[in-house]
């Protein structure tokens, strides 16, 4: 059976991360609330970091590269995670909203 | 080579395709739920399906530091954002704008589908390993080649942690 020799290619690996990736664009365009935008570049950060390691487990020559390089990535998400948050609770506590259509304050 | 489904093999790649639908599942769920604590609980079900697929890869060991970093702490700390900022009447999301759904959907198809048929069209060559990617490879060459890197990651998480803060505290009346 194809189906179940799927782990083995890089192909499939490709997909996913491509899927996730997509459903993080979707999730930043259409959500209303800046958590819900968080989470949907979570979700990007995701799909980015699993290409990363299906080239590093397929064709790079150095499997090691492609792992320190899905640490860093999870290091930025933590900081861009704290960051974005902070940001959010800044933000409510100024206009009692976590809604995108809200801050318009610098709106000309 | 044909494999059945009762062999190690095909039960290795049954479980795969579980993994598979718990991440896109996950994904969808993340990504469309009504309320963001579903959104979260989506997004913590496909950090687990994830963190299975890095361990298909190979990496058990990226598979852990993922459950740990993201499960344990990012998912956390969005939660807690849910619960200190999310006013109970807007815990659902506002009526949304007509046009952006089908918008979206219409850049994601473009997207996927171009990053699908590059992936399907290309053909991809390997190269033989220098070395076994061991965490004890990993190790060595976080303090050797990528040491510059390394220490400035910890300058960059040290400041976030102490932006996080200010920028959280300001504008408090006590």
């Amino acid at each position: 059976m194809p189906l179940l020799t799927l782990y083995d290619q890089l192909t499939t690996y490709l997909v996913i991360a491509a899927l996730l990736f997509g459903m993080g664009v979707y999730g930043l365009i259409t959500r209303q609330t800046l958590i819900g935008m968080l989470i949907a570049a979570e979700l990007l950060l995701a799909g980015a970091s699993i290409n990363f390691m299906a080239f590093n487990r397929f064709t790079a020559p150095d499997p090691a590269l492609g792992q320190i390089f899905t640490l860093f990535i999870m290091a930025i998400a933590a900081a861009e995670a704290a960051i974005g948050l902070s940001i959010v609770i800044a933000f409510y506590r100024h206009l009692k909203s976590i809604e995108t259509a809200d801050a318009a304050h610098l709106k000309g | 080579m044909m494999k059945t489904l009762f062999s190690p093999d095909g039960l290795v790649g049954l479980l795969f395709l579980f993994n598979l639908i718990v991440t896109l599942v996950g994904g969808i769920v993340a990504c469309t739920a009504e309320r963001l604590v579903r959104a979260v609980i989506g997004l913590v079900i496909c950090f687990v399906g994830v963190a299975g697929i890095y361990y298909f890869l190979n990496s058990p060991f990226i598979a852990m530091m993922h459950i740990l970093i993201y499960i344990g702490a990012v998912a956390v700390a969005i939660s807690f954002a849910i619960m200190l900022a999310a006013p109970e009447e807007k815990m659902r999301l506002g009526p949304t704008n007509p046009i952006s759904g089908p918008i979206g959907l219409i850049t994601v198809l473009l997207l996927i589908s171009g990053l699908v048929s590059l992936a399907l069209k290309t053909e991809w060559t390997s190269v033989k390993k220098i070395n076994d990617g061991s965490v004890r490879t990993i190790g060595i060459q976080l303090l050797t080649n990528h040491s510059m890197v390394f220490e400035l990651i910890s300058i960059v998480l040290l400041l976030a942690i102490l932006g996080a803060l200010v920028i959280a505290r300001g504008g408090r009346e006590d």
